[in-house]
Parts: C-alpha cells; sequence; structure tokens
C-alpha cells in the first residue's frame, strides 16, 4: 500500500470510525481526550493569572524568572512564566551575549523529555491541534517539499532568533528580536491580540508590523486548519531546538520490528506525517503517542530510559 | 541495523552506549551553562524583558 493511499487526515480517519470501532481506535479515541486534558491543563498552568486578560496588563512576579520549556509568549496577559525563545533574544540583544541561562535550560528540558513537551505541553500545539478539528478538506503536503520545508524552522532559529539579535541594535543599543518582531504568531495570538483588546493605549500604537504579524498569524492559523501541526513541522524555532536533543531523550519510543505487521496506521494517523517505522526516533517525531495508541499488534513501544538495542526499521510493505 | 548507526540520518538510531554518554554529557553541560548564567546574572535581563510589555511581540 503506497504512502498516498494510506495517509488520511486524522480527524477524517476518526470519523470514518466513530461507530463498530477497533479496539484500537477506541484506544485512539480515549489517548486523545487523556492528551487533551494534559494540553489544555498545561495551557492553563502557564497562562494561569486570569486576572490580566481582564485588565489588559500583563504578570510581574518572580516566576517570570524562569522559563517555561514550551512556546508561550510571555506579552501574553496570562503567562506565569518567560517564553524561552522571547528570553534567549533579548540575552542575545543584551550585554551578555550568550545566552548561558536560557540555553542551559533548553538543554535540560531537550534532554529529559525531547519533544514530547511540543506533543503534550505546548498551547500554541493546543491550538494548533483544535484547529486541525475543523471539517474542511485535508491537504498533504508532498513528501518532497514536505522534508525540504522542515529545515525551515532551523533557518529560522539560526536567523531569526541568533543572529539577528546578536548583529541588530535598537534606540535603547539592544538586539531586535528578529523572532517575536516578524514571525512569531503564538506572540500575536496570545499577547497582541488580547492586550489590544483590553488597552485602548495599545490599540492606538497600532502600525504596520501588527498588520504583518496577523497577516502572518492568519496564514498560520490557516495552514494549522489544513496541514496538521503546520507551525511545528515548519517554523517553530524551539521544536527545532528540542529536535536536536530529542535522540538523546530519557523518553524513547520504538517500533519492535517483529511486531510490525506494516499495516501503515501508525503512519496514518501521525500528526507530523512521518513513516512512524523509519523516522519514530527522529527529531521530528513530537511523542504525541498517537501510533502507540492505534497500533494493533502493540509494536510500538515508549519508556523513559528505554536502553534497549534498537529495533531495526520495518520494511514490511 | 548497523547501516542506521548514525547520529541525524533518517533512521536516527545509534549505539546504546554512545546515546547514554551524550545524553549524560549533554545534562552536563546543561547544569554548567545554567550555574554560568546565573554567575553572570543573565536573569536580571530575563526578568526585566518579562516583566514588562514586550512590544516586539506583540506587533508594534
Amino acid at each position: 500500500m503506497s504512502r498516498m493511499h494510506r495517509y488520511i487526515g486524522r480527524a477524517s480517519d476518526e470519523r470514518n470510525h466513530q461507530d463498530g470501532a477497533a479496539p484500537n481506535q477506541k484506544h485512539l479515541r480515549r489517548h486523545s481526550s487523556f492528551r487533551l486534558m494534559i494540553q489544555l491543563l498545561a495551557a492553563a498552568f502557564f497562562n494561569g493569572y486570569a486576572a490580566g486578560f481582564l485588565k489588559g496588563k500583563i504578570f510581574t512576579g518572580r516566576t517570570k524568572l524562569f522559563c517555561v520549556p514550551v512556546l508561550n509568549c510571555y506579552a501574553c496577559p496570562g503567562a506565569l512564566g518567560s517564553c524561552p525563545i522571547g528570553a534567549m533574544q533579548a540575552v542575545i540583544g543584551s550585554r551578555h551575549r550568550f545566552p548561558f541561562l536560557v540555553l542551559g535550560t533548553l538543554m535540560l528540558f531537550g534532554v529529559v523529555c525531547g519533544r514530547l513537551l511540543c506533543g503534550f505541553l505546548c498551547p500554541f500545539g493546543l491550538i494548533q491541534d483544535l484547529l486541525y478539528c475543523i471539517p474542511l478538506p485535508k491537504r498533504k503536503v508532498p513528501r518532497k517539499i514536505d522534508k525540504r520545508l522542515r529545515h525551515l524552522k532551523y533557518a529560522i532559529l539560526v536567523i531569526f532568533v541568533l543572529l539577528i539579535p546578536a548583529l541588530t541594535s535598537n534606540a535603547f543599543g539592544t538586539g531586535e528580536p528578529g523572532f517575536c518582531k516578524y514571525i512569531c504568531p503564538a506572540g500575536t495570538l496570545e499577547g497582541g491580540v488580547p492586550l489590544l483588546l483590553a488597552n485602548e493605549n495599545l490599540r492606538q500604537a497600532v502600525g504596520f508590523l501588527f498588520s504583518w504579524k496577523c497577516a502572518v498569524l492568519l496564514a498560520v492559523l490557516i495552514g494549522s486548519m489544513l496541514v496538521s501541526r503546520f507551525f511545528c513541522r515548519y517554523l517553530c524555532p524551539l521544536g527545532a531546538f528540542y529536535a536536536l536533543f530529542h535522540r538523546f531523550a530519557l523518553y524513547q519510543m520504538q517500533v519492535r520490528t517483529e511486531r510490525c505487521i506494516g499495516c501503515g496506521k501508525c503512519d496514518a494517523v501521525c500528526p507530523m506525517a512521518l513513516d512512524v517505522r523509519k523516522e519514530i526516533a527522529g527529531g521530528e517525531c513530537i511523542r504525541c503517542g498517537r501510533c502507540k495508541a492505534i497500533c494493533p499488534t502493540k509494536a510500538i513501544d515508549s519508556d523513559i530510559c528505554a536502553e534497549r538495542e534498537p529495533s531495526a526499521t520495518c520494511e514490511t510493505e | 541495523m548497523p547501516g542506521d548507526n548514525k547520529l541525524f540520518g533518517n533512521g536516527a538510531h545509534m549505539d546504546t552506549k554512545k546515546r547514554r554518554m551524550l545524553r549524560i554529557g549533554f545534562i552536563g553541560i546543561g547544569a554548567v551553562c545554567i550555574c554560568v548564567g546565573i554567575l553572570r546574572g543573565e536573569y536580571t535581563v530575563i526578568l526585566q524583558k518579562a516583566v514588562k510589555i514586550c512590544l516586539e511581540c506583540i506587533g508594534i
């Protein structure tokens, strides 16, 4: 069976199996509900300052000393912690130049959890997952284009997060946060929109840059409705950073070759459109566990500190 | 699969010992980086940025 035929959108896949579902479909639904609950709790936890949304002001407590492990804008009125990408750009653009603290923090997050954080804790990932549930015709990006576009996030990490803050200087003598300023749709959605709705002074200061950022946000939102985890796949610099450490992460998943029957159900439900049997150990997997839940032969293992020798990739087509 | 024992290939499998050593190495480097960052006072830059409304983030 070709990949093209095997791949169907996640939402349509679940709709097709709503009644008389096989046990693995039930597992998948149960797992999806569990993951959604974790994602909602994480989003509420990272943005727990509810009063900020009403007042149009941001939280200014000491917890903002700490970076959250996910992309969550610190200009969001509810944000209790700092965005690691924003913090990294701020330090690079300051007199310190090299962001030891943020880099070390992200390295630890990356080595302990890897992209499990993207799959379970990221609020912007949750937004994308919810958008993808909107019943619109889903698009499959051709494999070759998809593979090339995935490199874009590494370019964004290097150019917008590392180089622009290091090489530019604004009126205050600090580097410009290139990613926050020109790209970050999470900042526009979580910070810009609620603050502008609640704060008259900020509304009056809006100019071309906000229009540009709204256009980027709109493009990402539409992209996320048509392509699963659009932003995570192609644009997220934090995902790119975690992908570098993903292979050394304590939490690992692998396919047990001897059990795999090559049915391709794992590929069909993968939100990152991976060839699960070949790419499950790679940096693109967000460890959402959907493949494990749907697998009819329980061929996919996940474990903390799994040090078993890796199974060979399956070639059973 | 021996051919897949590389760091950044699609197979992404690597020797278990090597993976464990790299993991410990990265945890060590991460911990050292955090200590250096704290000693350099980078947290003040982060806090100063985070407690003011980031105009770049919201597009102003």
